[in-house]
């Protein structure tokens, strides 16, 4: 039980952390791009992390009380999860392109290869 | 006809995750549930399997690149994945950005193949794939720290295009 | 058993956060940037909502967890689609 409980506030920690890490860097880099690089990778891993603190509540509850309703709030939390991990990379891509084609260009960039690109069309 | 039963397999599975309740079979499930199953995924394989599989290739059915997925999901992806939210937490702290976008050509020929490779690079460290030559599968990536400015393909995004061409091609 | 409170206090920090990332809805300089900042509302939403569930014992949170995924990943697909062809347009 208190192993239970180290290992859960140990993945709360982490994942609070993360999620908090990536809302700072939204507010704090200069340019749309950073932006997603901070909050797609952060609050991804941060949202694995405080899941799965559930998924095992769940499940380690399941094992010793029986009642299914902690099975079926692990099971659902595990299927929340798949579906927020493979929407958040492809959705922070579609803003990404969005952006360059409207018009939003890198602030302070080094070297631009996709302007000579031309691939509008 | 193996399109079909996958994609009825497929909907099985989510329906019975979706609808775990109180019941017999495995403490999740009653004998109604598993029958109503049964008829809403025939009804959904009869839909979808056309859209699924509308090229006719079933090469992504085999069940060793399933395993192939889930050894690079577990090994390398997971590594990168850690390494770059470290990364992310450093450059947020410092505020140290040198940031471009650069291409590289992988050379993969199938959608799905690409939409992985895309996908594994939005997550690892310091990238983000922005768009797509669609006629010969260019990636141009934002990278957040540029270090040269013609890249080679393993300074991106590592071994993942040799993981994704066992996985997808 | 106490041990719902483990949940309660991150859920409440994630509410802090999306309050934080309303401030990037609101000032953004560009379109773009109010879009990244819905986005990062939506899966600190979708997270909180998990932890909801779990701190007070409901399944019916986590349910409305998965649709609002699903919901707002369609959503921000619609207006990424919608910039792009808004440009072209002009």
């Amino acid at each position: 039980m208190t192993v239970l409980i180290f290992f859960l506030v140990i993945f709360l920690i982490i994942g609070v952390f993360f999620n908090g890490l990536g809302t700072v860097g939204l507010m704090r880099f200069p340019d749309v791009y950073t932006r997603l690089h901070a909050t797609t990778k952060c609050t991804t891993f941060g949202s694995i992390f405080t899941s799965f603190a559930v998924i095992i509540y769940g499940f380690y509850f399941w094992k010793v009380s029986g009642d299914s309703k902690y099975g079926v709030m692990a099971l659902h939390s595990l299927v929340a999860l798949a579906c927020l991990v493979i929407t958040n990379a492809t959705g922070s891509h579609a803003i990404a392109r969005a952006a360059y084609r409207s018009g939003v260009m890198p602030r302070k960039a080094v070297i631009d290869e996709l302007k000579e690109a031309k691939l509008d069309e | 006809m193996i399109g079909f039963v996958f994609s009825f397999l497929l909907s099985f599975l989510a329906y019975l995750f979706l609808a775990a309740s109180q019941g017999e079979i495995l403490g999740l499930w009653s004998q109604s549930e598993i029958i109503a199953a049964c008829i809403i995924s025939l009804i959904v394989a009869i839909i979808s399997s056309k859209v699924l599989f509308q090229k006719k290739q079933y090469r992504l059915l085999n069940p060793l690149r399933w395993l192939t997925f889930l050894i690079y999901l577990m090994g390398p992806f997971l590594v990168a994945l850690v390494k770059a939210n470290i990364d992310v937490a450093y450059r947020v702290i410092t505020g140290k950005i040198n940031p471009g976008i650069v291409k590289i050509s992988p050379n993969l020929k199938s959608d799905a193949a690409i939409t992985l490779l895309a996908n594994s690079i939005t997550l690892t460290p310091g990238t983000l794939s922005v768009d797509i030559d669609e006629s010969n599968n260019d990636l141009y990536i934002h990278w957040i720290n540029v270090t040269n400015l013609k890249p080679a393909i393993e300074d991106v995004c590592g071994n993942f295009p040799i993981w994704i061409r066992r996985i997808a091609e | 058993m106490n041990l719902f409170n483990v949940f309660l206090l991150p859920a409440v920090l994630l509410i802090l956060f999306i309050l934080t990332s309303l401030f990037r809805l609101v000032l953004g300089p560009s379109i773009p940037d109010r879009v990244v900042a819905l986005d990062t509302i939506n899966t600190l939403v979708v997270a909180g909502m998990i932890l909801f569930g779990a701190a007070f014992q409901e399944v019916i949170y986590i349910d409305v967890a998965i649709v609002y995924a699903l919901l707002s990943y369609i959503s921000t697909l619609y207006i990424a689609n919608y910039l792009e062809r808004r440009t072209k347009d002009k």
